[in-house]
């Protein structure tokens, strides 16, 4: 009896010390991730210093290395890409709360959803064989007759491009906003809703006054969420974006982001000044995402706990 | 009176925006599965299965060692990322649900689920390429199970908290131990819940690429061992699709079908097992 009783006892230590060491794990594969980035990257960090961040001079033949113009295309395309999708998910997330008949939720809910099942890389493909053209033969040329006199739509339509990156990446990131926002929507009690249809309002002002007030840390979080996807996503950006360094601020001008600059040249990179500076570059990306990723984890949690 | 209008007016004009953003998602959805379905099934035969990849010009080459090569790293991801998910999963929900270990644990889990995959691999290829001195299936593999974690153990966590107390409560009054009250009770509640959810996270990184470019590269070859280069749908993708070849961007559409395939195919049947059994 006493003996199974520590043998029990000693089973629940091994088992709960067990568990422990492998949730341990993954908070320690996140720290040395950044320990590895950093450490390899000191050379460059050495060489540059702060310079690497504000320097546009990207050159492996002089082993000049500056991060400005893909951290410039990360940001922009990034920035495009919430622009269309923010008034789109909200819009979705709203259609699917309020607008939809109920037989209609879960399907169309699910068909939203699917968009982000599909993998990146086809998304790419479709972009530069698809929409790539569509753009250079249709819709740039048509930006360009009416509304040609802005500078963000100067320059050649070629299809591939900064606009076309963020149209891709909208495309990738609205399910993520979507969903999240939706749950988000569901979470607005029942009886506030009621209250304000009760003193007339129409459907557009209870969203506008009591659904989005109550639920603005969730959607701000669910708006962060989908920005640390766009700011990583490596595939479907490599095949639009144009890869070409070159700061403008045209729309139309082809560019390239922090994770297309790794995607292209990290397995020719020759030297250790030029991994180095990668590795510096793939670091600055991880930082930026670990942030807003991190921002968005503290939105929606808080956001929870105010429901409850 | 005019007022009132203008109210209806907006907030008409608000609802058809809704809906028509609504009906885009859907267009865009099938105007996206309509093209790689239609340009991919034309790549569709015998060959594409069984063939290795040829040079340009030759239209009878296969990505056999592709499809080969993809579910094999997945299939050593998998191995690697589910007892190490499960574990910690299993932490989470059971010891870790409102202390400092388990908040800090979940925070991280929830980032590095959207985590650059990019980075992951210039992670992967830092230790087990450069130390090693090559590329290897290994290292793509490792890179897809880095991905695959993090999925792993929240819905294992997920899973394990839907498990009603009363069970655990009969098991631990019977006088079983808490690890034999898992095994026995919990695990096997939770068991097709947990499986459902490993499936999601096999066909998330089925579709990666980014974490392979520097790990597992690519290979025209069929592979030895997961010691060398590897062979893999969608690196092959990748570098079919950047050229200027029309045979090899019909085999790209033709990966692009099968890869888009598996996945969705694996998402709605999980979602709908998952969905029923949440009914009852």
């Amino acid at each position: 009896m006493n003996r199974s009783k520590t043998s029990s006892i000693m089973g629940d230590t091994l088992f709960r010390g067990l568990t422990m060491t492998f949730a341990a794990g993954i908070s320690l594969l996140f720290v040395a991730m950044i320990v590895v980035l950093w450490q390899q990257s000191q050379l460059s960090i050495d060489t540059f210093g702060f310079s690497f961040l504000i320097s546009d001079d990207w050159n492996p033949v002089t082993q000049k290395f500056g991060a400005l113009i893909p951290i410039f295309g990360t940001l922009l395309s990034t920035a495009l890409a919430l622009f269309f999708a923010i008034p789109l998910s909200l819009g979705i997330a709203l259609f699917l709360v309020e607008l939809a008949p109920s037989w209609m939720r879960t399907p169309f809910g699910t068909a939203i959803e699917l968009l982000a099942a599909i993998p990146s890389i086809v998304y790419g493909m479709w972009g530069l064989f698809v929409l790539a053209p569509l753009m250079s033969d249709h819709i740039q040329p048509w930006l360009q007759d009416h509304f040609g006199f802005l500078f963000i739509f100067s320059g050649p339509p070629m299809g591939i491009g900064m606009l076309t990156a963020g149209l891709v990446l909208a495309l990738m990131i609205i399910p993520f906003i979507a969903s999240v926002t939706r749950d988000v929507f569901l979470m607005v009690p029942q009886t506030l809703k009621e209250a304000a249809y009760g003193l007339g309002s129409t459907t557009w002002e209870v969203v506008k006054d009591v659904m989005i007030p109550y639920g603005k840390k969730g959607i701000a979080g669910a708006v962060f969420l989908g920005m640390g996807r766009a700011l990583g996503e490596t595939m479907a950006v490599t095949f639009v974006i144009g890869n070409a360094y070159h700061l403008s601020w045209s729309m139309f001008a082809p560019g390239n982001s922090i994770a297309s600059t790794l995607a292209n040249e990290f397995t020719e990179a020759d030297g250790d000044l030029y991994l180095s500076s990668l590795i510096e570059l793939g670091l600055v990306l991880f930082l930026i995402t670990f942030t807003v990723l991190g921002l968005a984890q503290l939105w929606l949690r808080r956001g929870q706990g105010n429901r409850r | 009176m005019n007022n009132i209008q203008r109210r209806k007016l907006i907030n008409g004009a608000v609802l058809v925006l809704s809906t028509m953003a609504a009906l885009l998602g859907l267009f865009m959805l099938v105007w996206i599965l309509g093209d790689v379905g239609i340009r991919g099934a034309a790549a569709m035969n015998w060959d594409f299965f069984t063939q290795l990849p040829t040079p340009p010009g030759t239209s009878e080459g296969g990505l056999a060692n592709a499809i080969v090569g993809t579910a094999l790293m997945t299939l050593v991801a998998a191995l690697i990322a589910v007892p190490f998910g499960v574990m910690a999963g299993t932490y989470l929900s059971e010891f870790g649900r409102h202390n400092t270990m388990g908040t800090i644990t979940r925070f991280i889990s929830d980032i590095l689920v959207s985590a650059p995959s990019i980075v992951i691999g210039v992670f992967v290829y830092l230790i087990l390429v450069r130390s090693l001195g090559h590329f290897s299936g290994w290292a793509g593999a490792v890179a897809l199970a880095i991905i695959m974690l993090p999925v792993v153990s929240r819905t294992t966590e997920e899973m394990l908290s839907l498990v009603p107390p009363e069970m655990r409560e009969a098991a631990l009054a019977l006088g079983a131990p808490y690890w034999k009250m898992m095994l026995h009770v919990i695990y096997r509640a939770a068991v097709a819940g947990m499986i459902t959810g490993v499936m999601l996270a096999i066909a998330r990184v089925a579709g990666e690429t980014a974490p392979l470019l520097f790990t597992g590269l690519n290979s025209p070859y069929w592979m030895h061992s997961m010691n060398e280069p590897m062979a893999n749908l969608t690196v092959t993708l990748f570098d079919y699709a950047m050229s200027p070849y029309d045979d090899w961007h019909t085999l790209a559409w033709g990966a692009a079908f099968l890869i888009t395939v598996s996945v969705l195919t694996v998402t709605i049947f999980t979602r709908l097992v998952l969905r029923n059994r949440s009914r009852h």
